[in-house]
């Protein structure tokens, strides 16, 4: 049986559940078994993940688990784990599946590829999985070789798919053990789907000249419906809030479009930005490193072609 | 207050990878190594800001190699005290915790810092592991970490926002981009390095479930279509007939 442990923060399922049901779907249909989705804690609507492909929606409804601590939450999956008889466990490689992963591959004596992009296969009776490493440089891919194994899924890298129906949601009772990490707030903007998730993604660069010039890029980005990123040093220099940074020692991103503007495209910038599927570059330098990496580049002033661009697409939405 | 910081070693950010035919191993050859940026700029600074300003103790931690030893100078330059070098190649994600585990068990640290991951595993996978092994709070992705006596209060990036938490010693931490400021090692910093103790510890037996089959190099873009930039209807049909995105 495959178990998927789908997050639902503040009682609301993400978007990254509906794709890791989706993935441990696929993944279920290639052993030949099923797939289970499990929540815990604060959980509206979770019948829903029966439509994206689990047989059975569990419900874990302890208080102790409307707080997210790593400890309680990788007790009671282990638990779920152990009590229906899983043996894959897919979880999403988000804030929280990071913190959970490495702990729950200890408690189950299971072999972990985190951050995985690809559908398992199976060799020999092995399960196989790809996931980007070298910052998105390279590919690589592991076995596994223990009874249990532990995925979790890099965000963006399957569409959520509906395939069946709603389901009823069964209760599952398992112990869980006191929190010790205490959440005293949790701060997220409303409105803005955050970078990791989002399939399309704005971004500028110090060829911005000013952080008052960003007007043109947030238009674009309205338009759009697209999340704002930015390079490391407009970050820096406080231009733009920490949390839009993306590259090697920002954030990684997988959009569907990134939208680069006045950025040269260093290395350390590609890293983060490398495995959109379509990226776009306008710049004024016909030489800047970052049109290597491009699907689509335009080699003009950006002051002139993002407003122009901002022109075309409500066009575009004006018209379909 | 006692301070562990597990540091690992990576290629350089700019290096350029490749691979042996098999696709393998990593080719090493002209590849420079550094201290993996989130280890050394987040987490190793902001455990030697604590001891300045509370006493004790930082020990740097690396599992690995002998020809690890230069950056794990680089931790003591930087301020580190002591450092462990547990003398075997890393095999895994959990061949690496379990000797961390093994080593700090029985030393009492109130504090055990990691980087929020590797750059090029990139796995964020280690420190979750060495928490469980000790039953141990883990707090990922740490933006800012205060103390208060017994008490530290952090901050943890979350998607799109940021969260508080509070947590008693003794607990783990991994270090993400907030948390300090990146620390250039100075002239008596180098010199004191070479004097401080460095310690080769003997690994115990583990064995990796998760294997490398082969590392492969992500298809070549297919080259850059240039668009007219008069032309900005061009790019939106071409983003929505061709590239099916919009
Ligand atoms: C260890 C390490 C880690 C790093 N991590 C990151 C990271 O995570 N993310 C990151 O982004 N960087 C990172 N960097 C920094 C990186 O090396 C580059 O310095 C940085 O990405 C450059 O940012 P930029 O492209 O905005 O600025 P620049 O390199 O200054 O580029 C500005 C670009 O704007 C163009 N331009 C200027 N004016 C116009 C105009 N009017 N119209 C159109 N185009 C114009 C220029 O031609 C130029 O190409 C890292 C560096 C190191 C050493
Ligand atoms: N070989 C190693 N020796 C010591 N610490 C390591 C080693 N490998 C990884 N780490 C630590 O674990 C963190 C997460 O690594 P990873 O799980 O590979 O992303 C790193 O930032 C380091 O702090």
């Amino acid at each position: 049986m495959v178990l998927v442990f789908a997050e639902s923060p503040n009682g609301h399922l993400k978007k990254a559940a509906f794709e890791a049901v989706t993935y441990g779907k696929k993944a279920a249909d290639l052993l030949g078994t099923s797939c289970v989705a499990l929540c815990l804690g604060d959980v509206e609507n979770a019948g829903v993940l029966g439509s994206f492909g689990a047989s059975n929606v569990y419900h874990v409804a302890n208080s102790t688990l409307n707080s997210f601590d790593s400890q309680s939450y990788s007790a009671a999956i282990a638990a779920a784990v152990e009590k229906l008889g899983a043996t894959l466990v897919i979880l999403s490689h988000s804030s929280t599946g990071k913190s959970l992963a490495g702990r729950l591959a200890v408690k189950l004596n299971a072999g972990l590829v985190s951050g995985a992009s690809s559908i398992p296969s199976v060799e020999g009776g092995k399960i196989r999985v790809s996931k980007g490493v070298y910052s998105g440089k390279a590919i690589a891919e592991y076995e596994i070789n223990s009874p249990v194994q532990v995925i979790s899924l890099m965000g963006n890298a399957v569409k959520p798919i509906k395939s069946g129906n709603e389901v009823a949601v069964e209760s599952l009772e398992v112990t869980v053990p006191n929190n010790r990490v205490t959440v005293k707030s949790s701060k997220t903007q409303e409105g803005i789907v955050p970078l990791p998730e989002a399939e399309l993604v704005v971004s500028a660069g110090r060829g911005m000249k000013d952080p008052s010039n960003w007007g043109i890029v947030e238009e674009l980005a309205d338009t759009l419906g697209a999340t704002l990123a930015c390079s490391r040093p407009v970050a820096d220099s406080d231009w733009r809030p920490h949390h839009e940074h993306v590259g090697q020692t920002g954030i990684a991103i997988r959009p569907n479009l990134y939208i680069a503007i006045g950025i040269s495209g260093a290395i350390q910038h590609l890293a983060g930005v490398n495995n959109s599927k379509v990226i776009v570059v306008i710049n004024k330098d016909p030489e800047a490193p970052f049109f290597k990496a491009a699907d689509y580049g335009v080699v003009g002033d950006l002051f002139e072609v993002v407003p122009r661009l901002n022109e075309a697409f409500k066009q575009f939405k004006a018209n379909n | 207050m006692k301070l562990l910081v597990c540091i690992s070693q990576t290629p350089d950010t700019t290096a350029k990878i490749s691979f042996s035919s098999d696709g393998t191993e990593f080719n090493q050859s002209g590849v420079q190594f550094i201290m993996n940026p989130y280890d050394e700029w987040y987490a190793l600074v902001r455990a030697c800001e604590l001891k300045e300003s509370l006493g004790g103790t930082v020990v740097a931690l690396n599992v690995g190699p002998a020809a690890n030893e230069t950056t794990i100078r680089k931790a003591l330059a930087i301020g580190a005290d002591e450092a462990v070098r547990i003398n075997t190649e890393a095999q895994g994600s959990m061949h690496v915790a379990k000797q961390i585990a093994e080593y700090a068990s029985d030393k009492g640290f109130d504090i055990i810092f990691f980087g929020k991951e590797t750059i090029d595993h990139n796995g964020s996978e280690v420190g979750a592991m060495v928490a469980e092994y000790l039953d141990l709070p883990y707090v990922s992705y740490a933006s800012k970490l205060e103390l208060n006596g017994s008490t530290a209060n952090l901050q943890r990036d979350i998607e799109g926002g940021v969260e508080e938490l509070e947590v008693d010693l003794p607990f783990v931490v991994s270090a993400s981009k907030g948390m300090a400021e990146q620390r250039i090692p100075n002239m008596r910093g180098i010199m004191t390095a070479r004097t401080k103790p460095l310690q080769v510890v003997e690994p115990v037996a583990f064995e990796e479930s998760t294997k490398l089959v082969k590392f492969t190099l992500p298809p070549a873009k297919a080259g850059v279509k240039l668009v007219d930039p008069e032309n900005m209807d061009e790019l939106v049909r071409l983003l929505h007939e061709e590239a099916k995105v919009i």
